[in-house]
């Protein structure tokens, strides 16, 4: 409820929501028991229709032709740069953006400043930028025909076509995902904690690793496992600014589409098997932060 | 102003937040828009008004606008049905309902396409009733709703869940119906919401990629979305012509910010 309260919609749902149980149907201010099925169906259907059937559909192409050649498409070389280039590319722009969601959410909810409001908006920015333009931002400051490209191809520097244009064109489309879970989290903490442990003679780092992140660890994690399914996921930004070398510039979604275009369904659907099941792992990791940060909740 | 504060680090933490902010974000857009005024602005208002792209656009904001519109109203029931029912595996479709976030757009572009083709799961059964979803423009308003559907359960549900049912006890002592109840008490509760859901999914469904590109088939004038399009610029190396789409993209996504934003403002004042 926090985010909508503050105005704040926070890309994945809700979490923290204060989750009330279903009250058996009252009497008066409930359905009739027929408007009641009818409506779990419509919902079902859609849902089923959209959520159920794809997700199987997913596993079903990709096991088509056996177990075998699903493991042997996952081996291919090309498969196996394209995981090693995704993971190297996660592994830079998640911990860069949790550095700056943990230091932007300090600033913001623990201290008074002009223009919060105006930085809070800026941050969130790039949610609201299309992918594909995302990427072309980059193309235009790094490319050969970009504002730094004459002096980048002159000191034989290659930023777009390789990967740090690919670690780039990432870290800004996973940018607010740490600092907007953090942001309303440690708002709604206050200062109290933080100033009793000054007080009582902690230094800077002790308070900020004994009182400040284990109480935003859950919020933290969080957005971290956001960012990250996102980072690992993107396709429209990365496929601007990769040049989609095979084998060298292709994360897992460019592997997926070059192998889908290519007419090799099957191998396609294998790549994204992966993807698919780390959306799952997302789902289950979500699903568990929110039972634990609520359970937390009601526990205080 | 800054108050004086025994907590340490304000200086550090807001040196570092804007300028990771300025060298990532605002740079880069700012140059962006320098760029287009290097192309001239006779030229910048031909490439954006081709007959071409003038066809990208009607089909990325139609079938955006149809998508977000489908999601509004299943999204409402979906909502509803969850916050109001119980049922068996309500946890398990709350948990699903954003799926079409931690997906990737790419996996989510071939998994519809495979499922609409002739031979695909769905496809073999709107194919012989005459439904052509894949590669046409009716495939682009399926993926665009996959891609937005968690955003308007997502926004009305904590209205719906904080929703005072003593209000509704009230209607009904009041001598109201049930759907009276609804339409009248209810859905104005839940109206801004559900508005701000709507804009949500239109704003992510005009700028999307991913899951169109594979669906859609990408026939000029017909299944072309305008995001497409930059890329097939960018691919003929006419940077001026990219550059120039993407503006006008980067234009249209700050005023559904700026929408998102006045309508989030009218919803929370409403609930304070």
């Amino acid at each position: 409820m926090r985010d909508t309260l503050r105005g704040r919609f926070s890309f994945f749902g809700t979490p923290r929501v204060k989750k009330r149980e279903p009250s058996p149907a009252l009497y008066s201010t409930s359905e009739p028991a027929i408007v009641r099925r009818l409506l779990i169906a419509i919902a079902l259907t859609f849902l089923g229709i959209f959520l159920v059937v794809p997700l199987a559909a997913v596993f079903a192409e990709a096991l088509k032709k056996g177990f075998g050649t699903y493991l042997a498409a996952l081996r291919e070389p090309d498969a196996l740069a394209a995981i090693r280039l995704t993971l190297l590319t996660t592994a830079i722009a998640v911990p860069l953006n949790l550095l700056f969601g943990v230091s932007a959410a300090w600033a913001i909810a623990k201290f008074h400043f002009p223009g919060k409001q105006v930085l809070i908006t800026l941050i969130d920015l790039p949610f609201s930028v299309s992918p594909v333009v995302s990427g072309l931002v980059y193309v235009l400051l790094f490319g050969l025909q970009g504002w730094f490209g004459p002096w980048l191809a002159a000191h034989d520097i290659k930023i777009i076509f390789a990967i740090p244009g690919i670690v780039l064109a990432t870290i800004f489309v996973t940018f607010p995902f740490v600092a907007r879970e953090l942001i309303p989290l440690m708002q709604a903490q206050g200062t109290e904690e933080e100033e009793a442990a000054r007080v009582l003679g902690a230094s800077g780092w002790q308070m900020f690793w004994r009182v400040t992140l284990p109480n935003i660890k859950w919020g933290l994690l969080y957005g971290v496992i956001l960012c990250n399914a996102r980072a690992m996921g993107e396709f429209g930004a990365v496929s601007v600014v990769s040049g989609h070398i095979r084998g060298r510039t292709n994360t897992i979604p460019l592997h997926v589409e070059i192998l889908y275009n290519e007419y090799n369904a099957t191998a396609a659907f294998a790549v994204a098997s992966l993807l698919a099941l780390l959306a799952l792992v997302t789902l289950a990791a979500k699903s568990f932060i929110e039972w634990k940060s609520h359970e937390r909740l009601v526990g205080r | 102003m800054k108050r004086h504060s025994v907590l340490p680090g304000f200086g550090l933490t807001l040196g570092f937040t804007l300028l990771y902010l300025s060298l990532i974000v605002l740079i880069p857009l700012s140059a962006t828009f320098l760029k287009t005024s290097t192309i001239g602005w006779e030229r910048f208002w031909h490439t954006v008004t081709e007959p071409r792209v003038l066809a990208s656009y009607r089909l990325s904001f139609g079938a955006s606008f149809i998508g977000a519109l489908i999601n509004a109203v299943m999204g409402l029931i979906v909502a509803w049905v969850l916050v109001r029912y119980s049922f068996p595996g309500r946890r398990l479709v709350d948990a699903l309902v954003d799926f079409p976030f931690a997906l990737p757009t790419a996996v989510a572009g071939i998994t519809l396409t495979t499922l609409f083709t002739r031979t695909g799961w769905l496809g073999r059964y709107l194919e012989p009733l005459g439904i052509h979803v894949a590669f046409s423009p009716l495939g682009v308003v399926i993926a665009l709703t996959f891609i937005g559907l968690p955003f308007v359960v997502r926004t009305v549900q904590p209205v719906l869940q904080n929703l005072d049912q003593e209000i509704e006890e009230a209607a009904v002592s009041l001598g109201a119906g049930r759907w009276e109840t609804w339409r009248r008490v209810i859905l104005p509760e839940v109206w801004p919401a559900l508005l701000t859901g709507f804009a949500l999914a239109f704003a992510r469904a005009v700028g999307e990629y991913g899951s169109v590109v594979f669906i859609s088939g990408n026939m000029p004038m017909k299944t072309e979305i305008t995001t497409l399009l930059i890329i097939t610029k960018l691919e003929q190396y006419d940077y001026a012509g990219a550059t120039s789409i993407g503006v006008v993209m980067l234009g249209i996504s700050f005023m559904l910010l700026l929408a998102v934003n006045l309508l989030q403002w009218w919803s929370n004042k409403r609930h304070a």
